[in-house]
């Protein structure tokens, strides 16, 4: 049992690295605004559905008029993914304006706020399923494939324990672009005047308006990073899975929630640390759950592994592994 | 002029009693002649919404209601050929309105946002409908499955108090956590009960997995099979009575008193003496059990269930009924649960079908994706959006119980004297 487990585990790693980087920029989204509002966005699940529906339609768009046969596709999908940021980007901010600053306006409980954003994320599916519906006939999309590229890992050569591992060259795409989004992410936090904004709404708004800054566009630029970040992952989430519908970004969204948690919401590295661990148990899970209880439990138990998790952290360490501890003030 | 003689006629008792019998006569004869029209069904479903807004004695205003919905509503219904289906909408939106009471209570009263409520709704319709077929006999070691559907009478309880044990199993490690984390776990407890529902067909076969529970026995009453829309009405009907009743008589009672003081200001509420695990963990268990009693209800009544009944969208509509309604106020909520289940079982199947044929016979042309019937998400979307940014209090809003100050100072006054000429009673009262 136990060898069988150690074969599978390039495989798996290779799998769960691949969820777990969408995990993390998906994540992010929530962290973000979490750390700045103190609200779960639950829309931020449609917003990255929306951005692959997005990306698909201007793969479509762009094939119809034969623009694919004359560039290579790598300079497509990078059009594609831009674009796909751009809108989810803008829907980002303009949902932030219409659905919850005239509830920060009114000093509206947060629960009200939470109660809105699970609105939002409906009008969003159902839009999507409309738009999508009336073009295609079918609201299940499948994209025709690129990066398709097979790749053998040959770990078996090496370490004689391990079987091979098996890639598609979309693997490669989804990993760097998650890691430039990752850098470039830390380095405008971290470093950039609008970075610091940024972390000084977030730790206490008033003061930081008291300091000339413009709380509304910081909270604005957030939502718009957040979700083009989230857009752009639901075109690589497109091109490497292949097939979208518009419930796809429900469960995305709580599993991705779920990483923020883990690795300490409001904390941005934690996100992304969160969302790598959170992919790789899921895929080891997935392989293995019906080796390890005998067949009691088949890979329809993967989802219950977040949830569980999720429920856990959240009674056990709400801080989550990085985050600071929140000391309430009475 | 008209508002003047608005306002005349809300003082006239005699005036608005006739107008009613009128209304309530009016719209029973047009659903009674124009059997199959949906438009006279909803319209003498209004009467009862008028009937709230009477001055009437709150007794008379109940004899009335029942009169309405036991008796004139089947019988009016119960001449065309939509008599089930009019009595099927009916049992549903007596099903989710005691759902939306139990949810309420969560929500509503204690203030703890639950996104896993359906949860419990599945668990009492799985009570059931594990020992009301051939299901129990794959697991079980003893006893002959099916049970005979009188005994159905019995899994209503039995399905509010496991439900209510789930509750609580659900409320003991979520206290930890507060606000939209209480949020997010609930919802996360809601989709693992329904993944574990969905999943549990081996090692033992409990629930028959995602093939779900087919012919499910219906309850028997005195040797007579129900198995209409029109004899569960009235199952689920004085279920509905029981619901409304034990959520009026909790809301100003002690324990629901404190379920609002939590609500408003937890720590306050602790430092006032309210034991917040208990008041906390009796709102979920009471809530629960609500759900609880109507699944197995549910259960019976569509003879087949599944885990797909019970998904996250089910628990967003309960949630929509409460907003809609109102949070906290028990009218609001019967009338956002009636408002939800019609518009989406009646109204927006109608107005599909009447769109279809009118593309069919090519008057207008309407896409099928645009089908009103297919829009719920964007509707109930949009619901809650529209209630939560522009009339958070919903359609009736919540409206606390009013105490005659002076009377209340006069009372207390009293008591003061009676002990002032009694030293004794003071004595053993401190």
């Amino acid at each position: 049992m136990l060898q069988q487990i150690i074969q599978t585990l390039p495989q798996v790693l290779v799998d769960g690295l691949t969820l777990g980087f969408i995990y993390a920029v998906v994540a992010i989204g929530y962290t973000m605004v979490y750390g700045i509002l103190e609200l779960i966005n639950f829309a931020h699940g449609d917003i990255f559905m929306t951005g692959s529906f997005v990306g698909a339609g201007m793969l479509f768009f762009l094939l119809s008029i034969g623009f694919m046969s004359s560039v290579p596709s790598l300079i497509l999908f990078i059009i594609i993914i831009l674009v796909a940021a751009i809108v989810t980007g803008v829907l980002g901010v303009g949902i932030e304006r219409v659905a919850y600053r005239p509830l920060r306006r009114k000093n509206a409980p947060k629960l009200i706020a939470l109660i809105t954003s699970i609105g939002i994320s409906f009008i969003l599916e159902d839009a999507v399923r409309f738009i999508a519906e009336l073009k295609t006939g079918n609201y299940i999309l499948t994209a025709p494939p690129m990066f398709q590229h097979r790749f053998v890992l040959n770990v078996h050569s090496v370490f004689p324990f391990f079987n091979n591992a098996t890639f598609q060259s979309s693997f490669l795409v989804v990993s760097i672009v998650t890691i430039i989004m990752l850098i470039s992410l830390d380095i405008f936090v971290n470093r950039t005047k609008w970075g610091m904004a940024m972390r000084a709404v977030a730790q206490d708004r008033e003061t930081a308006s008291l300091m000339s800054i413009n709380v509304n566009r910081v909270i604005s630029v957030t939502f718009f990073i957040g979700s083009a970040l989230g857009g752009a992952t639901g075109v690589l989430f497109l091109i490497q899975y292949g097939t979208i519908d518009p419930y796809i970004g429900f469960i995305l969204g709580i599993k991705a929630f779920t990483a923020a948690v883990l690795g300490g919401i409001g904390n941005i590295r934690g996100a992304m640390f969160g969302g790598i661990l959170l992919g790789v148990l899921e895929m080891f899970a997935a392989a293995n759950l019906s080796i390890i209880t005998n067949n009691a439990m088949d890979s329809g138990y993967k989802d219950v592994f977040a949830f569980i998790i999720l429920i856990l952290v959240l009674i056990f360490k709400p801080e989550g592994l990085f985050g600071k501890a929140a000391v309430e003030k009475v | 002029m008209i508002k003047t003689w608005f306002e005349k006629f809300a003082d006239n008792t005699t005036g608005q009693i006739i107008f009613f019998a009128a209304y309530v006569v009016l719209t029973t004869l047009g659903l009674f002649l124009l059997s199959d029209s949906v438009t006279a069904f909803l319209i003498l479903l209004l009467s009862l919404l008028i009937l709230y807004y009477l001055k009437l004695n709150i007794k008379i205003k109940w004899a009335l209601g029942l009169l309405i919905i036991a008796v004139l509503v089947p019988f009016a219904a119960s001449q065309g050929s939509s008599y089930q289906s009019f009595m099927d909408v009916g049992t549903l939106v007596l099903i989710y309105v005691a759902m939306s009471l139990g949810l309420n209570i969560v929500v509503g009263f204690a203030g703890l946002l639950d996104l896993g409520f359906i949860a419990f709704f599945a668990v009492g319709a799985y009570t059931y409908a594990i020992f009301g077929s051939t299901q129990a006999n794959h697991f079980m070691p003893f006893g002959h499955y099916p049970l005979p559907g009188d005994t159905f009478w019995l899994f209503i309880p039995i399905g509010a108090i496991i439900a209510a044990i789930f509750g609580i199993l659900l409320g003991i490690p979520v206290l930890r956590v507060k606000g939209d984390y209480l949020a997010i776990v609930t919802l996360g407890f809601g989709e693992i009960i329904r993944i574990v529902l969905n999943n549990m067909n081996k090692p033992i076969n409990i629930t028959n997995g995602p093939m779900g529970i087919p012919s499910i026995e219906p309850p028997r009453l005195f040797g007579i099979a129900i198995q209409n829309a029109s004899q569960f009405y009235y199952i689920a009907l004085v279920i509905f009575l029981f619901a409304i009743y034990i959520a009026t008589r909790l809301e100003h009672s002690k324990l629901g008193r404190a379920w609002k003081a939590v609500r408003d200001n937890e720590i306050a509420a602790q430092a006032m003496g309210i034991p917040l695990v208990k008041t906390k963990l009796a709102a979920f268990a009471i809530g629960a059990s609500f759900s609880g009693m109507m699944g197995s209800v549910f259960a019976a009544k569509q003879m087949y269930i599944d885990a797909s009944s019970f998904t996250y969208l089910e628990s967003t509509i309960v949630l929509v009924m409460v907003i809609l309604g109102g949070m906290g106020s028990i009218p609001g909520v019967i009338l956002g649960a009636a408002v939800v289940i019609i518009l989406n079982n009646q109204v927006l199947t109608d107005i599909s079908n009447t769109l279809t044929q009118l593309s069919a016979s090519g008057v207008i042309s309407v896409p099928d994706a645009l089908s009103p019937a297919k829009m719920q998400r964007f509707i109930f979307g949009i619901l809650l959006v529209v209630f939560a940014l522009y009339r958070t209090k919903g359609l009736i809003p919540h409206k606390n119980r009013v105490f005659n100050v002076s009377k209340l100072k006069r009372e207390a006054a009293a008591e003061k004297n009676k002990y002032k000429d009694d030293p004794e009673v003071e004595g053993s009262e401190s």
